[in-house]
């Protein structure tokens, strides 16, 4: 019998220069905030890339969710190539697709579009969270 | 003949946990979007983790500024470790050390005073910019007060 995890690490994509990628990282806090503050842990995946085997075990320690803004999918070929295979991948696009929501196109400055799309976001991350933490 | 510097390529880090990591990244919309518009291209700093090629031809054919928000450079040393030849790193902690009335709060969405900080420190960013692409003719950076990594 294996122990259930006690918390899931959320990685977004950095996602600078992609409207995807705000929404991402805007998701992210989100959940971390106000979702599922005491179950879930992050860290900045700069921090993650740039950071030495501390910073490498964080997926080791964790079950992960990558959370990337397009479907380049940096967070999630990064935490596979640095760490280990994440536990969920979610992309951007692609909840906003299933939920009929409509694209993103601000990078800064969220209007209520944004802030519906990242509460979207959230809310699949939040699911993902507790669909590990409930696995046996 | 040398080539020409056309951009500047600009990465900031991003970083999710702290309100600073959020005024690096505005401090690169401000200076990509507001301060130097022609000048500079804003890419995704994880896309360094990809190796994606267009990424890391960017990186190597222009001079590069990066922001990072506190003394772990993590995105410094991203681009070291991907053999950018020329950049110049700054750390939005040292513009709030220089403007201590605008505490930046907030990391999903910034207060005010973190967007006047980013502002005014993209404002200061404008003159390396120009400097990076007028050295951009023999391929040098002058030198700056500020973390210069040349190769
Ligand atoms: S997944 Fe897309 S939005 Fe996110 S960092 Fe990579 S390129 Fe940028
Ligand atoms: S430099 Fe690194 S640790 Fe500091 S805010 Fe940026 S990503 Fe986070």
């Amino acid at each position: 019998m294996t122990d259930k995890p006690m918390k899931v690490g959320i990685i977004s994509c950095s996602g600078e220069a992609i409207p995807g990628g705000t929404i991402a990282r805007v998701a992210c806090r989100k959940v971390l905030d106000d979702l599922r503050p005491t179950q879930c842990v992050t860290i900045c995946l700069p921090l993650f890339i740039a950071g030495g085997e501390e910073e490498r075990m964080f997926a080791n320690t964790y079950p992960t969710i990558t959370v990337d803004g397009c479907e380049k999918r940096c967070a999630a070929l990064g935490t596979e190539k640095l760490s280990a295979r994440p536990a969920g991948t979610l992309i951007v696009a692609e909840i906003l697709r299933k939920r009929g929501l409509c694209p993103i196109t601000k990078l800064r400055g969220l209007g209520a579009e944004e802030k519906d799309a990242a509460q979207a976001v959230a809310e699949e991350i939040a699911a993902a969270i507790d669909e590990i933490l409930g696995a046996e | 003949m040398q080539k020409k510097c056309r951009k500047v390529a600009v990465f900031a880090c991003s970083g999710i946990g702290k309100s600073l990591g959020t005024v690096a990244r505005e401090i690169g919309y401000e200076l990509t979007e507001r301060v130097r518009p022609h000048d500079t291209l804003l890419t995704c700093l994880a896309l360094l983790v990809i190796n994606d090629p267009e990424t890391q031809k960017l990186i190597t054919e222009n001079p590069v500024i990066v922001i990072d928000g506190c003394s772990l450079d993590c995105a410094r040393k991203s681009l070291e470790a991907n053999g950018a030849p020329l950049v110049k790193a700054y750390q939005s902690i040292d513009f709030f050390k220089k403007h201590k009335d605008l505490k930046p709060e907030g990391v999903a969405e910034l207060n005010d005073a973190g967007k006047k900080l980013a502002a005014l420190a993209a404002d200061e960013l404008a003159g390396v910019v120009d400097e990076l692409l007028r050295g951009g003719d023999d391929g040098q950076a002058n030198e700056s007060r500020n973390h210069i990594l040349q190769r």
